[in-house]
This record gives structure tokens, sequence and C-alpha cells, in this order.
């Protein structure tokens, strides 16, 4: 065990899946010489050669499209978009193509597409957005959404070897501001298995990536309060762990849904109803999303301030669930 | 000691953060006399709610704010002392516009427009009520702004009060506008409703045959018999009740400590006793199968044998008063009326209830088995109403439904005995045929059994109540039923 940043944890990850596994290889902007945008891939070419770690034009179509070509092949390319944001311009090759090939031919498509998504530092709305519920609509994608770099390092060994595209989202503000014990050996982190981030009694929080902690020092803040929260961290979208959700809300009867991306159509929608259906009888009170409002990401700092979903915000939906 | 100069009343600072207030409730009227730091009124804040105190002690010349206005911190509210605004005077200074305006609008509209009104008008627009009597105090909007949650129940909420029997009406709720929340109702069926069992009437009437006798306006005649009054157990501290690994806990419902209650009282005090006999049932099969098309026909009731079996026992118990009696103190008690009590399993399976048809000495087998079957569906329907599980004076159960051809009932006290009956069972039985020789034929046969308190019926007296009332179904006379 070491202790690692979220992003150390991802670029050690991926390196050991290289080295394991000759069918891995790394394609996308600045991958190579430059070691990647956020610099996940620095000193890759270096130990893999120019054609695993391959610097790719300007064209996310180009990417997306080759790593399906190359998965048909046999191969596990794992893709890296510089921001998650220009996912949209391989929307095409993605979701007519990768996502529908295995039920129109049978053949898996092996690929694994990195995504740094999220906002909290001016990236403004291009640099910010956390595309993830778009893609959890499609059919035939998976959605990873890991929170801890010990995670980071199990779910992508997992995508990587999944035979389905995985969308691999990696959240930005955790890359180095969240550090933890991370295991040396390889492991996989199994889809569809929600993690109790912290258990609790009172309310059930649901949520993934950076919101987990926001939620975390949110209840710290209710502790005082004698308020036991529960924050359970999904991990993945698709497939997602509803047994574990619908589990905390047995318990809870009270339900708190909070993500980063925007409200309407956001995934938290997906749950909400999933309990209402589920888990009626076992309602305390009406559930609450807190999600970003639907707005594109505003650059100004106060602006995104209010837009991305603050403890201050978390604090007061928790109180008026509890007080419900 | 009245104030000669007046006082002003002003919302008070509740808080830094806060800037206006609700006057919720005036705890005096105009014309009162207040002491200082006497309560005056009742204010709500989004921080508080309080009572705020008279600044002075002398006569509430003006309330200026009424009940449900929100106004902003430090507004004249009402005046203590000065001249009196309700005998005409129009010496007080005219309060605030704003205070004035909304006072207004509120009190009067025929205030008129664009005219700064004086106390004084206010005053006059009111003049018509009796000065003293209290506002009238219209609805005072709850503080969180209209919902009431003492009325909603939440689906989780709902599901439990189901599952347990509980009314969350009777849950003291914590939530939001005194919502019960799920927290409120577990706490409310772990650590039990309020029952003392001696104290509680009300439970105690859901179990079997409550009779009025339990009630404590004959509860004296009781006193001076020792020996039959009910045990009083101090009800010791239950311990901490925890499942092991494959055991499953669930609450009592308020029903089944009823019959808990009453079914260990019972025992403590009646010194039970069980007799049983055989009784032919042909004459009856033979009559009910005739009377069913009938009955049915023109009354839409089923003369069950329950029916037939209840108006003979009313018919016998008329020869038989202390079976159908009570031991009250020290006396032997008995009646001319018969209060037939039938024990009736509830739908749930999970406890029973002892409805009582009065005077069923004045009721023939239709009219009997009209009642039966009236107070059978009300008890499944939980459609009874206190008064149909009072005062019986003589209980009859009938587990036979399920097959069982003999039991040992307990006594539905205060009451002397209780009667079972049994399945019809059809069995070779020896007879006598014309000739007046033994012959088996197949009889339908069913046990009847007394379980009565020995204490005041002895064997024989209820081997004779067994024989007579076997006699009567035996060679059933319908004219006289």
């Amino acid at each position: 065990m070491a202790e690692k940043t979220y992003l150390q944890a991802i670029s050690d990850g991926l390196r050991e899946e290289m080295r394991r596994d000759k069918r891995v290889f790394v394609i996308g902007e600045d991958v190579g010489v430059y070691g990647g945008a956020f610099k996940v891939t620095l000193g890759f070419q270096e130990e893999f050669g120019a054609w695993r770690v391959i610097d790719a034009p300007l064209s996310e179509t180009a990417i997306v499209g080759g790593c399906t070509g190359a998965a048909i092949m046999g191969m596990r390319p794992v893709a890296e978009m510089q921001f998650a944001d220009f996912i949209s311009c391989a929307w095409d090759q993605l979701v007519t193509v990768a996502a529908k090939q295995r039920w129109r031919a049978g053949t898996p498509v092996p690929i694994t597409v990195r995504l740094p998504s999220g906002g909290g530092f001016s990236g403004g709305p291009f640099h910010s957005q956390n595309p993830e519920s778009s893609f959890a609509h499609i059919p035939g994608l998976k959605v990873i959404c890991p929170a801890t770099p010990e995670d980071a390092k199990g779910l992508l060994a997992s995508a990587i070897q999944d035979p389905n595209p995985c969308l691999y989202f990696e959240h930005k503000h955790l890359y180095r501001r969240i550090k933890a014990e991370v295991p040396d050996e390889r492991y996989e982190t199994p889809f569809g298995k929600a993690r109790v981030h912290q258990e609790g009694s009172d309310l059930s929080v649901i949520t993934w990536g950076a919101m987990v902690y926001t939620a975390e020092e949110a209840a710290q803040q209710l502790d005082g309060d004698g308020v036991s929260i529960e924050i359970l961290d999904l991990r993945t979208l698709v497939p997602w762990d509803k047994q574990a959700v619908l589990e905390s809300v047995r318990k809870t009867s009270k339900v708190l849904v909070l993500h980063e991306d925007t409200h309407t159509g956001g995934f938290g929608g997906e749950i909400a109803a999933t309990i209402a259906e589920e888990a009626f009888e076992d309602l305390d009170a009406p559930v609450k999303r807190i999600t970003a409002p639907d707005t594109p990401v505003p650059f100004s700092p106060p602006l995104e301030k209010a837009f991305i979903p603050q403890v201050e915000d978390v604090v007061a939906g928790l109180r008026d669930l509890a007080e419900y | 000691m009245a104030t000669e100069t007046a006082v002003d009343v002003v919302m008070p600072q509740m808080g830094v953060s806060v800037s206006e207030g609700t006057v919720t409730r005036w705890l005096k009227s105009e014309g009162d006399q207040v002491e200082a730091d006497e309560a005056l009124l009742e204010i709500s804040t989004d921080k508080v709610d309080t009572e705020v105190p008279s600044p002075a002690a002398g006569t509430v010349t003006q309330i200026l704010v009424q009940e449900g206005e929100t106004v902003e911190v430090g507004t004249k509210l009402a005046q203590i002392g000065g001249a009196s605004a309700g005998n005409g005077q129009a010496q007080a200074a005219p309060p605030e516009p704003a205070t004035a305006q909304a006072a207004a609008e509120s009190e009067a509209a025929s205030s008129s427009e664009g005219e700064t009104p004086t106390a004084a008008q206010i005053e006059e627009t009111k003049a018509p009520e009796p000065p003293l009597e209290p506002e009238p105090a219209p609805v005072t909007p709850p503080a969180d702004g209209g919902t009431d949650g003492k009325s909603f129940v939440s689906p989780v909420v709902a599901r439990i009060a189901s599952e347990h029997g509980v009314d969350p009406g009777q849950v003291q709720g914590s939530g939001r506008g005194g919502r019960v929340t799920k927290k409120d109702i577990l706490d409310f069926i772990e650590h039990g409703a309020p029952v003392a069992p001696e104290l509680a009437p009300e439970p105690a009437a859901a179990a079997p045959a409550e009779a009025p006798a339990e009630a404590p306006a004959q509860a004296p005649s009781e006193a001076p018999a020792p020996p039959a009054s009910p045990p009083k157990p101090a009800p010791p501290a239950p311990p901490p009740v925890v499942a092991e690994t494959g055991e499953q806990l669930e609450p009592m419902t308020a029903m089944r400590r009823g019959i808990a209650e009453h079914m260990r009282r019972s025992l403590d005090t009646s010194a039970h006793v069980t007799s049983a006999i055989e009784v032919d049932m042909s004459e009856v099969v033979a009559i009910r199968k005739r009377l069913k098309k009938e009955y049915e026909a023109a009354h839409g009731v089923n003369p069950t044998y329950l029916s037939f079996i209840a108006r003979a026992t009313v018919e016998t118990l008329r020869e038989y008063p202390w079976i159908n009696g009570e031991i009250r103190g020290e006396q032997i008690m008995t009646r001319n009326y018969v209060n037939l009590g039938f024990a009736v399993e509830l739908a749930d399976g999970k406890g029973l209830i002892v409805p009582v048809l009065k005077h069923a000495e004045g009721l023939n087998l239709l009219g009997i088995a009209r009642g039966v079957a009236d107070i059978a569906q009300r008890a499944r329907d939980k459609k009874l109403t206190p008064d149909d599980v009072q005062g019986g004076t003589f209980t009859i159960t009938n587990p036979g439904g399920y097959g069982t051809f003999h039991g040992t009932p307990v006594i539905s006290q205060p009451q002397a005995a209780i009667l079972g009956t049994y399945a019809v069972v059809k069995r070779p039985w020896v007879i006598q045929d014309d000739r007046g020789e033994d012959v088996i034929a197949i009889r339908p046969i069913m046990n009847l059994t007394l379980t009565y308190d020995h204490r005041l019926v002895d064997g024989a007296l209820a081997g004779r109540f067994l024989r007579d009332l076997r006699k009567k179904l035996e060679t059933w006379d319908e004219a006289a039923y």
C-alpha cells in the first residue's frame, strides 16, 4: 500500500495494464511526447514506445473510430479525451458504431475512453461538464465514475478488461486534491457494486465522483445535530447498484440524490424514479435532488461556485430532509 | 397603577438576522389590565416563537397589529396606558402610517381611502363589537406556511402503521408541522402505546367479552372480596428483548396485550372446570336444511348451527340463572336477561373479539341468526362500537369450524361460564329402533363443552344444564323456537 493521488492511481493503473497485456495501447491528443493534458501518461511513450502511446491528430472522431476498429481486431485500446466535453465530437463513432456493434454483429468492442470531467477551477462551459447521463442513456455503453484513488485504479483495470465500450469519467477536481492508500498489487473493482462511503441511519445520500466529498463534508456539519448520514458512492452508473440504493432507502427512508451534472435528465432522476417505483412504501419524505442548475457551466468563479453544488447547499438540503 | 403616559409595544428584534415577526396570538385584549413583564402576546419569527412581555403596567389601550399579520422589527404593535382610544378621545399619537394602514385594511374596509386613519377612526370601525370580548381569533396561519403536517402520513409511516395496527393519529409527531416521522412511529411501537393494563379500559374492551362489571361504577361492591379481586402484579420493567439468529420480533398490538392480560386474569380469578356432552344433531340438521332455503330467500340470513345452539342455550339459561350470573363481591348476581357473547376471530387471524348480542332472550331463531350474522360481519370489518363488546352475561365460542371436537375455553370475566361448540361429525351411534332394540345408525354428533367457574357452579349443576341443552337440540321444537 502506498498513498497516491487520484491522478497517480489512474496513471499507475494504466501503466500496469499496459505492462501485463500487450493488447492495451493508449491513443489521444498529446498523450505521447507531452504526457497528456493532465500528465496521466507522462513517461509512457519512453516506456512503451510511440506505437503503443499514440499522439493522435486533433480529431476525437478519429480517435474513437480508430479504437473501435482496433478493438474489433482484438486490441484493447484506451483513448484519452483531453476533456470529457470533447466526446461530443465522437458521438457518432461511440453511440452509433461502438455501442451497437456487439448487438449488430456479436463482436465485442473492448474500448476504454478516459474522460477528464467536472468543474471547480473556472474551466468554463467547454472544459467542465459532467456528461455521464447522456451516455448512461445509450444501451451498450458502460459508465464509470470513480471517486477514490483505490477505485480509480481498480475500475480502470475492470474497464480495460470489459468486452464493452466503457466511458471512464475521471473527475479533474479529484486529480491532485484527493490522496489515499492504493494497494500495490493489481486488482479489478467490479462494476455495479456501490461503495458505502460512510454508514448512517437517518438519511441516505446517493452520489458519485467528486460529490462524494462534498457530501462527506456536509455530513460532518450535521454530525453535531445528531443526524446520522449514510453516503453511498455508486462507482458506476451503468450498471448501477440498485439493490444497495434500495437497501439504504429501506434503512433511512429519506434520500438525497446528489450530482454535479445538470438537473434535467441527470442520472439522479433515474435513481429517484427507481426509488419511487420500488421503495415507495419505505419513504418518509420526498426524494430530494441537489444538482447543478440547467445552464452551461459558467466561467466566472463566483458563478461557477453558485452552479456546482456546494457543501452549504448540501447541508441545507440535508437539514430540510432531516426536519421533514 | 396604570401608566399615565402611553408606552408603545413594538415588534422586538429576536436575533441579528431577524427583520420581521408575525403576531400569532394576543394574550390580552383592548381594555385589559396588564402588569409590567406580564406576557402580552405571542410572536413568531423565522428563528423563534416567543412571548412578548408588556413593557409597562397599565391598560391595553390599543392593539394595532392583528393576529396573523407580519410586520417589520420595531413596528408598534400596541399601546399600554395613556388615553384609551376606546372612549372616543383621539389623543393618542397617530400610529406609524404603515402599521395603521395594515390595521385599517384588515379591520375596516370602510376606512376612507387616501386618508391616514387615526387611532380613533380605527376604534370607531370596531365600535359595534363588544369592546371586551376577546378577538374572534380567526385562523392563525401555521408558521411554516400552511401545510398541516400532522395530517400527512408518509408512505413508510402508513405501511408501518398498518403492519402493526397502529393509528398514526395516536403518535406524537416530531416532523415538520407535527408530522409523524418513521422514527416517531417506530419509537411508539417499540415503547408501546401508553397502556397500563389495570387502568386502561380501551384495549381491555377489545379483549374477549369484557363486561361492564369492569367499569369503575361497580368496583366498590367488588372491593370486599379479596379472593376475587384481580391480582395486581406491579409491572416490572420488561427486560430488553433481542432477537437471536433465526428469530424475529414483532410488537404486540394493543388488542393482543388486552387478550393476554384478560386470559391470565381469568385463570387467576375463576376455578375453571370443563364438562362435555355429546349431542345428536339429526333434528337440527334436518330442520336447518329446510329452513336454510326459506331464511335465505325471505330474509337473506343463513340459519347456522351456531344460531340453533345459541337459541337453545338462551332458553336453557332461563332455568339456570347462576350459569348466566356472576360472583360480585360476596354475593351472587343473577339477571332476567341474556346478553350472549360470541368469540369471533379477526380476519387477519391475529386476535379475537367478542361482540355481544343484547337481550337474546327476546329473539327467536331468525332473530338470533340475523344478530349473529350482523355482529360477526361487523367484527370482521372492524365496525363494532365499544357498546357492541360490552355487557355480555354468557359466551359461546365455536372453534369447531376447524374440525376440533373438544376444548377447554377460558371464561370471559366476570361471567360464570362459557359454552364451547365443536365440529358436527358423522359417527356410528347406538339408537333404539321402532321395536325398542339397539341398532347402530350413522348420526351427526357434536360435542358441547361447558367451562364454568366452580366457585359458583358445581359439576352437577353444569351436568344438568348440558343435559337440558342437549335435549332441546335433539328434540327441536320448532313452534317454541
